[in-house]
């Protein structure tokens, strides 16, 4: 029984979200007694990588007890349906049982493309899947961005899951870890038609600390009050080396642009702290800030729904509170 | 351009979910309903597209008899026609789904009206975030797709899209020949408020219902619960300046004081 896993680059490593994506086909596959083979496209527009097997990183997934490697060449860039015919042409050659990707903007879409292509049902924002029967997983996905669960079941010939990445940790696999990698290449046969939706990359690359990736985090909502009440919030997050993220109101005011947006339909941060200032806390917001370590919430409203999902909690305003705490930070900067 | 946008009637939440007492819905008693948010974008983007470029905007869902209420809120945006695919209280997974969307559009290219040029999704749903609707409906149809898509303009001789999203720090830019399927998101656009004449215009306006079949999908829910909870409730440092020092200790703790 083979469970295919697509794996994401990131650099010459697997994106971490493909690493997740990874942990859970391994608990699927392990369910039935199988194995994993994670599946690399050429992408050298993306990647830079020709798809060479030299390309993947066996080290990586040894260390997720995966033995099994195919490095897929499907057109000479991203072209969702594309990498879609692939999967699906090497699921019958390996008689695979079922397809896993991370449920990131590519995952989630290429699977979509293989559900249409294959007629099967996709199994988006898993957390986790097991087969009870052949041909049938029971499996838990999140539904509100993961502010509700479901529990369903999936009745398929191929099973089609996307992994919600962020619930999901790195499993390393126990014992000796594999030795070694087997990486095949693999060149299925792509219609032209397959090939006429493909991404151009603009060159230029983004500056900066992303939101996404960012240590530290200042939030503000509805109670920063206006346009003019982030700047003193700005000049915090870049006291903390962080960024500023921002409530849905507060981009849907038109107060602040929506790239800066947490939530979940915005981005999901992961940070160490998230300093959430004048956020009530709507479920759409907390669902973007799960992975952060520490939230801290400044809040006039004790009741807030924030306050449940904070670890601390100062109540008070925040025009009053957040300058004196800048003012404090300075001063002991000065004193250093 | 004939552009069909499709919205999904979902439930309005807030502070937090509350699940029936037999697992198996959405405690909606208190709530209320309203539309996906990526999907208001997308009625926006139709919008706007129309405004430069003249044709109109037909606003579709699948649900329950009541989500003509969304239709209205959808119209009073700006939308000229709408559509309910009529259900009868079972639920549709995205296979049934997007065979009924793929159903209409096939009946309304045979049909003496305008085809559509554009169909225009949210690029998930908020409650079940299946992220494949479109997609369906586009190879259903033997249509291009994109999906995530932030950026959209008409091409100059008005016969394709481009259509672009961020990926992994870079701007990723798709070419559609029309007619194509684009799925967008949140961002894309700011979505106008309805005006009053916009409302009164909503309220009257005819919606044409059909009465799709249903099938029943691989995938079924046996039951939604809450997440467990990871903390109860935060461990309050201090009320307003008091509690400054304190929050310097702790953010000094958690070492992101340099």
């Amino acid at each position: 029984m083979t469970v295919l896993c697509l794996v994401e680059r990131d650099g010459d490593g697997a994106a971490d979200a493909s690493l997740r994506a990874l942990s859970l086909a391994r608990e699927l596959a392990t369910s039935a007694g199988g194995d994993v083979a994670a599946v690399f496209f050429a992408d050298p527009r993306t990647s830079g990588d020709n798809g060479s097997p030299a390309s993947v990183p066996a080290r990586e997934l040894a260390a997720l007890g995966v033995a099994e490697a195919y490095v897929v060449t499907a057109g000479s860039g991203y072209a969702p349906a594309a990498w879609a015919r692939g999967l699906a042409e090497l699921a019958v050659t390996r008689a695979a049982a079922a397809v896993v990707a991370a449920a990131t903007d590519r995952g989630s879409e290429v699977l979509a493309h293989l559900g249409a292509i294959t007629g099967q049902p996709v199994a988006a924002g898993c957390t986790s899947a097991r087969w009870v029967a052949p041909g049938y997983c029971e499996l838990v996905r999140q539904r509100w961005a993961g502010s509700l669960l479901e529990d369903a079941a999936l009745e398929a010939t191929l099973a089609l899951v996307t992994v919600a990445a962020d619930a999901v940790p790195v499993q390393l696999a126990e014992g000796a870890a594999a030795a070694d990698v087997k990486v095949q290449e693999f060149q299925p046969e792509i219609a032209d038609a397959d090939l006429r939706v493909h991404a151009v990359e603009s060159a230029e690359r983004s500056t900066g600390i992303s939101l996404a990736t960012a240590r530290v985090v200042v939030g503000g909502g509805r109670g920063v009050g206006g346009p003019e009440g982030f700047e003193v919030l700005e000049e915090l997050a870049g006291l903390l080396g962080g960024t500023l993220g921002v409530s849905r109101v507060v981009t849907s005011q038109g107060w602040r642009p929506h790239r800066q947006q947490v939530g979940q339909t915005g981005t999901r941060i992961s940070p160490e702290l998230y300093l959430a200032c004048g956020i009530s806390g709507a479920i759409q917001h907390m669902a973007g800030c799960l992975s952060a370590k520490h939230i801290v919430a400044v809040n006039t409203d004790p009741d807030a729904p924030i306050i449940a999902h904070a670890d601390y909690a100062v109540i008070g305003d925040l025009s009053h509170v957040i300058p004196a705490l800048v003012a404090a930070i300075r001063e002991r900067a000065g004193a250093a | 351009m004939e552009i069909l946008v499709c919205v999904k009637r979902v439930p309005m939440v807030g502070g937090r979910v509350v699940v029936t007492a037999d697992g198996q819905e959405v405690d909606t008693r208190m709530s209320g309903f309203t539309v996906s948010p990526h999907e208001e974008c997308a009625v926006e983007e139709a919008v706007q597209l129309v405004e430069r470029a003249g044709g109109s905007v037909t606003v579709l869902t699948l649900g329950p008899p009541e989500a003509a209420d969304q239709l209205r809120d959808m119209l009073a945006l700006g939308a000229q026609h709408a559509v309910l695919l009529e259900t009868d209280g079972r639920e549709w997974g995205p296979i049934a789904t997007a065979a009924a969307i793929a159903g209409l559009v096939t009946r309304r290219a045979a049909s003496d009206e305008p085809p559509y040029d554009l169909l225009l999704f949210g690029n998930e749903a908020a409650d079940t975030g299946d992220y494949q609707v479109g997609i369906r409906v586009a190879h259903a149809l033997g249509l291009p797709a994109a999906s995530g898509i932030k950026r959209l303009t008409l091409t100059g001789d008005g016969t394709g899209v481009q259509a672009g999203r961020e990926y992994r720090g870079t701007q990723e830019t798709y070419d559609l020949i029309l007619p194509a399927v684009v799925s967008v998101k949140e961002g894309i656009n700011l979505p106008r408020y309805p005006s009053l004449p916009g409302r009164l215009r909503a309220k009257r306006a005819k919606i044409e219902v059909f009465h799709p079949d249903w099938q029943p999908e691989g995938l079924r829910k046996t039951g939604l619960r809450l997440p467990q909870e990871t903390s109860g409730r935060a461990q309050v440092l201090g009320h307003g300046v008091d509690a400054v020092p304190a929050l310097v200790a702790l953010l000094d703790e958690l070492g992101v004081l340099s």
